[in-house]
């Protein structure tokens, strides 16, 4: 019982990071039909500028977190302008060899800035705290991945349910060109939506720093896990994204808890089946 | 057959860099192997249209084989290059089975997932594979029974060119063949190729198969010239660097893949020889530019410098 509750535990903590990291990811391949290999990267920005913020210009964890994220989403929004909008007319076969591309560049860049080894992004105190749920004793961070997971399927949730963006948001991904002819400004969609998953990303990439530690390889050796993610869950489908990150987290965490051998192989093996039966995602649509 | 222009000049290409770089013939015949699996990608992905992340899987299948053949069995090469082949075909057609049913995002991930597993498996396997620390023990009989391989790699060089010489032959013969042309049909439209009575599964297992069979003969190239077969066979970035070498030169042509394969590995080489540290600033660069620039990969560029230098009117048609 215990080890299933560790289990459990771990699982969905793990799950919610590749939630977070994941769910722009799936948007943005749901909504403007790119293959983004380099979603990962802004992940990697995000920690970079965590790093950044609080070793070197010494800010507190909260402060160096918030301006991580927003720092990320300042270096996406010109990005979506200047070459993503390009690469939405391109074959999937272009798109993701540019995204591939951008994704050498953001590595560089990192190992330039701050060279290839590991970046610490220290935690406060008061997450570090343990607290005793009976029948183990758990790391305050545990507890704020998890939160900071569920406010973030919530506020996505209600933005895209309960708001005239979201409304926007799905009839554009719905059909391009139809929500364009009813007046809505797709192109400024698009960058919101594209802004929002890569701030999304950034705070996963902080959050999730302790499990999937930061280093300038980091978009490239996640890359596979995140896009098997949005495999898995259905393009574009946030709860798809939702029900797969939790599932596959806890899949991982499970197999490294009782078969630690074989982990990989039973992940994979997994994801073969599963894709082999539903293979538009879990809650993906039939089409196209 | 057009011409035999092309492929004569990079014959002779070859030749001339035997001759120009001979200190650095194993680089040379790195880029061979590399040049027999970019076309083993450029028939699946280029001529079939099938995307794949994971030719990997069936390039270290090939490796494994041919070097546990060589230890355990035989150590002709050219045997060995077959069972590499049967190897490579066969992992191909069983994933293929699963694997051609799906398309797009679903099938990228299917074909790293197997890659991955192959991976694990030969990693776990240690006392068959060696795991971590490689296939070793691998020593080649002379090629033919002639060509004793040597210490600096000509006989490996020779070797490895004749290899890519009749692959590239049965490719270009295959693309012109019915069975080229249908895929290329499946590759354009599916449902038309399904209309005209073509079973478009079958023919793409087909494609997968034999695209298999030759990623093998790469995979069996490399653990008999490096006489070493380590788990990078298996590796996301072998498969992701192929693919990259495919769509830099052009898909569906096979002077493409090479081209493709000869301008990354050169510019790694070069790049990562000035400044290991910051090549990717130098590929990353490269990569976009021919994307924005070449949408068609680099085998586009004279076609397009020729419009561009008719210029007027007719540009950019």
């Amino acid at each position: 019982m215990t080890l299933f509750l560790n289990i459990a535990v771990d699982g969905i903590a793990y799950g919610m990071i590749l939630f977070m990291i994941s769910v722009g990811l799936s948007v943005t391949m749901g909504l403007m039909r790119v293959v983004n290999l380099a979603h990962g990267g802004f992940a990697l920005l995000g920690g970079t500028f965590a790093h950044w913020f609080g070793q070197e210009l010494g800010l507190p964890f909260w402060p160096a977190a918030l301006l991580a994220i927003v720092a990320t989403i300042a270096v996406s929004l010109p990005l979506e302008r200047l070459i993503y909008r390009r690469i939405y007319g391109f074959g999937d076969l272009q798109q993701v060899l540019a995204t591939i591309g951008l994704t050498f560049l953001m590595i560089a860049s990192v190992n330039l800035w701050q060279g290839s080894s590991l970046l610490s992004i220290p935690l406060p105190d008061s997450l570090k705290q343990s607290v005793d749920l009976g029948f183990r004793t758990l790391p305050v961070h545990r507890l704020v991945v998890i939160a900071a997971g569920l406010v973030s399927i919530l506020g996505l949730w209600l933005l895209l349910d309960r708001t005239l963006f979201g409304i926007r948001l799905r009839a554009a991904v719905d059909n391009r060109g139809t929500a364009s002819a009813l007046g809505i400004d797709t192109d400024w969609i698009f960058m919101a939506a594209f802004g929002l998953g890569a701030g999304l990303a950034a705070l996963g990439g902080i959050l999730g720093a302790e499990i999937l530690p930061i280093d300038a390889y980091y978009p490239v050796r996640y890359m596979v896990l995140f896009l098997i993610v949005v495999a898995v869950g259905g393009m574009g489908s946030i709860s798809g994204s939702f029900v797969a990150a939790l599932g596959l987290g806890t899949l991982e965490t499970a197999t490294r808890y009782l078969v630690p051998d074989y982990a990989t192989i039973v992940f994979f093996t997994f994801v073969i089946i599963l894709l082999a039966l539903r293979p538009q995602g879990l809650l993906g649509k039939a089409h196209a | 057959m057009k011409s035999w222009g092309p492929p004569l000049l990079l014959l002779i290409l070859a030749v001339v860099l035997y001759f120009a770089l001979p200190f650095n013939l194993a680089f040379l015949t790195r880029i061979l192997i590399m040049v027999v699996l970019v076309l083993s990608l450029d028939l699946v992905l280029g001529y079939a249209g099938i995307a794949t992340l994971g030719q990997a899987a069936l390039y270290g299948a090939g490796a494994y084989a041919a070097g546990l053949f060589a230890i355990h069995v035989w150590a002709d090469p050219v045997a060995g290059l077959f069972v590499g082949a049967g190897a490579g075909a066969m992992l191909a057609f069983v994933s293929g089975l699963v694997l051609m049913r799906t398309q797009g995002l679903t099938l990228i991930m299917l074909s790293i997932a197997v890659a991955s597993i192959c991976l694990e498996i030969a990693n776990k396997a240690r006392d068959v594979t060696g795991g971590a620390d490689g296939l070793r023990g691998i020593r080649m009989e002379p090629v033919l029974g002639l060509f004793a391989f040597d210490f600096i790699g000509k006989t490996g060089f020779w070797y490895a060119l004749a290899v890519v010489a009749v692959v590239f032959v049965v490719l270009a013969l295959l693309s012109r063949a019915p069975l080229g042309l249908s895929l290329r049909g499946i590759h354009e439209s599916p449902e038309r190729m399904a209309a005209i009575g073509v079973s478009v599964y079958w023919r793409r297992i087909t494609a997968y198969t034999i695209g298999g069979g030759i990623a093998g003969i790469a995979g069996a190239l490399s653990a008999q010239i490096t006489q070493l077969v380590s788990l990078e066979s298996f590796s996301f970035t072998l498969s992701a660097e192929a693919l990259i070498m495919l769509i830099l030169g052009g898909t569906g042509r096979l002077y493409g893949a090479v081209l493709g394969t000869l301008i990354f590995m050169f510019v790694h080489h070069w790049a990562a020889a000035n400044d290991p540290f910051n090549w990717l600033f130098v590929i990353g660069a490269l990569v976009l530019a021919v994307v924005f620039f070449l949408p068609k990969g680099v085998i586009s560029a004279p076609p397009a410098i020729t419009r561009l230098l008719k210029g007027g009117r007719h540009a950019g048609s």
